[in-house]
């Protein structure tokens, strides 16, 4: 006991006299907090569309004017070539295309049915999607008008409508913020929890200083425990500062309880820190090892379902995201902070972590070898 | 030249020695261009949706029939009261619940209007917003199914899809992959691979030595400029054999674009090395300062245009958003040099820049 006090005291000395950590501990909440959420707004707006208009008729303007008036499209340009129109989308000046051909208008009141053609830069497949969508919803909208105007309605509807109302449920706004932030919360802590634990050992690997741990009568649980326990006290730290950023900047405050939060964190960076330190042992410069938890981050926070959903993902890569601590804990952080999700909605999620956690940090007291 | 063909080959034993940092530099771009583009996707899919059905009529079955033969739903559940709603979206899973009013088809046949209600868990604003349309057009649909009747005055579209008719979503994640991979290799890897000389004091021994320090910098860069054009090369044949992205421009083009880039990330890692005095103050400036940027503001994960203002000037800064721009040009679009000059140019200032501060920076001697 007397042992691991010490070897406590060494790792919080050392942490706290390297300044690079801890601006690492710092900076990292502020900056990704505070850049990213602006940053990730994934709403479809401000769809830059281009009308090629060839009729130039009463109904024609009209659909245009209705266009423009949209919020989800900016009228970049209303000209009357499509070639010339083609050039802007091949500039990436302009995402869509709306081509009204010549005696649209005539045609449509002669024959009852007309054309008119979209051309979407479909590079970016869901924002094309979406904003296809979005002009087609338009134009039938203005269809309905149009008809209305032109034929003499009943004022009971002739046929049977459905309707449909829609109602958004935890996040009436559609703030998409509320969506990121607790979500970059996870990446936030898994970084500190999983890079900082890794670099500490190989830093005393290569700086020659394990020899002398080495040597003494410390055990492998012991210096395993010296090691976990700052970074996990920090780890808790930084999510601490996240929560109360996230609570000024964006006025996000936990639906669900805190203690559900922090208990289920902990349980968390016990897993992340195995991690960390299983990718220390097996590395012999910080430079390796920075790159080994690099590129399990990356899969991690990539498959984690932090920016695409995870059901839209092929069956192999479902499986993979089982196998994904950060899936669990994105999950839990959405449904406590959004939902009010209670300890007894995430038990699944509780039972996961804790066998990650186990695995984990076994193998790395495993493979820590105290000889060279 | 003898001197500096010697260092080229130290620092290539360097890099080549460390065979498990290699294997990551090589695996790095596959697992990445794999998981772009096997796995993430925008598209909303198989979403579990739960049902509410107070009616239990034939008009509410034949939409439920309709809604869960789409492949955008999964009905997960059927619920029997509105206070399973609430317990259902707490779960987790459930992303809308349908909800049938009680005499849904009674009060369409005589009042001729009749309503659905839709919640969905706006957790995901996306998500719920694209559910709900998608549901709204099912609904319609089967309403226009059972009225045939022609109506006057349709406006018809029809809806082409330029470049990229299947939608796929690789078609912006490959650029942006090779701007995050090539200034991970370039930049990190070379600022480190200079800081440790540092750091560990062998830079002091190579400064004494009648060696041109320049020569020194110059062999440290040229293994990670090999590696990183493997690596354009590598993820360029998975994205055309296994993704089926085209290269639509020319080649020779693309691959002397992706050089240019390669030298801009190498100088910038040169510029950090000059900055940083420890291996871990160089990773925390390169993922900081270089790759958060180039992941958040190349424009391939998040829309540039939805950006607050000064974040979008901001932008104008990173090369990577100027590579993404050129790489997709080129290769997507099929564009030439004409339409990617600015562009090119801007990378060639910043590049040209980036090395006369980082060599005016380099201290021949230590403190």
């Amino acid at each position: 006991m007397r042992t691991l006090r010490i070897l406590l005291e060494k790792e919080f000395r050392q942490i706290f006299r390297d300044p690079a950590i801890l601006r690492l501990i710092f900076m990292m909440p502020m900056v990704q907090l505070l850049i990213l959420p602006l940053a990730a707004d994934y709403e479809v707006k401000n769809v830059k569309i281009a009308v090629v208009d060839q009729d130039r008729s009463t109904y024609a303007r009209q659909l245009v004017e209705k266009i423009s008036a949209s919020e989800y499209f900016d009228l970049v340009d209303y000209g009357n070539s499509y070639s010339q129109s083609l050039e802007l989308v091949e500039e990436d000046k302009v995402d869509l295309i709306l081509n009204i051909p010549l005696q649209f208008e005539s045609v449509l009141v002669r024959e009852n049915e007309s054309t008119v053609f979209i051309a979407v830069n479909a590079i970016n497949g869901a924002k094309a999607n979406l904003g296809s969508v979005y002009l087609r919803n338009i134009i039938a909208d203005f269809n309905r008008e149009i008809r209305l105007d032109w034929i003499q309605t009943p004022r009971i509807n002739p046929q049977p409508i459905i309707q449909v109302s829609s109602l958004n449920w935890y996040n009436p706004l559609l703030n998409y913020q509320y969506f990121m932030v607790p979500g970059i919360l996870v990446i936030l802590v898994t970084m500190v929890g999983a890079f900082l634990s890794a670099l500490n050992i190989v830093k005393e690997k290569e700086i020659g200083t394990i020899e002398q741990i080495n040597v003494t009568p410390i055990r492998k649980h012991q210096f395993i425990l010296g090691k976990l326990i700052p970074f996990w006290i920090l780890g808790l730290f930084v999510l601490a500062i996240g929560m109360t950023l996230s609570w000024l900047v964006y006025d996000i405050v936990p639906v669900g309880s805190l203690a559900t939060i922090f208990a289920f964190a902990a349980l968390y960076l016990l897993a992340v820190l195995g991690l960390g330190l299983l990718v220390s042992t097996i590395s012999q410069t910080q430079q390796q090892a920075m790159l080994i938890s690099f590129f399990f981050m990356m899969i991690f926070i990539l498959l984690g379902g932090l920016y695409t959903a995870i059901e839209s993902m092929p069956m192999w890569a479902q499986w993979v995201t089982k196998f994904n601590p950060v899936t669990y804990f994105i999950e839990v952080m959405r449904m406590v902070v959004l939902k009010g999700s209670t300890l007894f909605d995430i038990r699944y999620h509780i039972f996961a972590v804790t066998i990650f956690a186990i695995v984990l940090n076994s193998l790395a007291v495993f493979n820590y070898k105290k000889r060279s | 030249m003898k001197q500096l063909l010697f260092f080229i080959k130290k620092e290539f034993f360097h890099v080549l020695r460390d065979s498990r940092t290699l294997v990551i530099l090589f695996g790095m771009p596959i697992a990445q261009v794999v998981i772009f583009g096997f796995a993430l996707t925008n598209e909303v899919k198989n979403s579990s949706i739960a049902i509410l059905d107070q009616a239990n009529d034939q008009t509410s079955s034949a939409i439920i029939d309709e809604i869960s033969a789409s492949r955008y739903f999964d009905v997960t559940s059927y619920l029997k009261t509105n206070a399973e709603i609430e317990q259902v979206f707490r779960k987790g899973k459930t992303r809308m619940v349908i909800v049938f009013p009680p005499q849904f088809e009674y009060e369409l046949n005589h009042t001729n209007s009749a309503t659905i209600q839709m919640i969905a868990d706006a957790t995901d604003p996306n998500i719920a917003n694209t559910l709900v349309s998608y549901a709204s057009v099912i609904v319609m649909d089967y309403q226009s199914q059972q009225t045939l009747q022609t109506l006057p005055l349709s406006i018809k579209t029809e809806t082409k899809m330029l470049y990229n008719p299947q939608l796929k979503g690789s078609y912006s994640f490959v650029p942006g992959v090779m701007a995050m991979v090539l200034m991970l290799v370039g930049a990190m890897m070379t600022s480190i691979s200079i800081v440790r000389e540092k750091e560990i004091g062998t830079m002091e021994v190579i400064l004494v030595s009648p060696i041109v320090p320049m020569r020194v910098i110059v062999a440290k860069m040229i293994p990670y400029l090999l590696l990183s054009m493997v690596n354009v090369v590598s993820i360029l044949l998975i994205s055309y054999y296994a993704l089926d992205v085209p290269i639509a421009g020319n080649l020779f083009l693309l691959l002397a674009e992706c050089f240019l880039f390669t030298l801009t990330a190498l100088a910038l890692g040169l510029f950090i090395s000059s900055v940083a005095e420890t291996q871990q103050t160089a990773m925390l400036i390169s993922l900081m300062g270089l790759f958060l940027p180039t992941v958040m503001f190349s424009g391939f994960m998040f829309p540039i245009e939805n950006m607050p203002i000064p974040l979008q000037v901001l932008s104008n800064l990173i090369p990577a958003k100027w590579f993404f721009y050129i790489v997709k040009d080129v290769m997507i679009m099929g564009n030439g040099f004409k339409q990617v000059w600015q562009e090119t140019l801007i990378l060639t200032i910043m590049l040209v820049v980036l090395l006369t501060i980082s060599i005016k920076k380099f201290k021949v001697r230590l403190e």
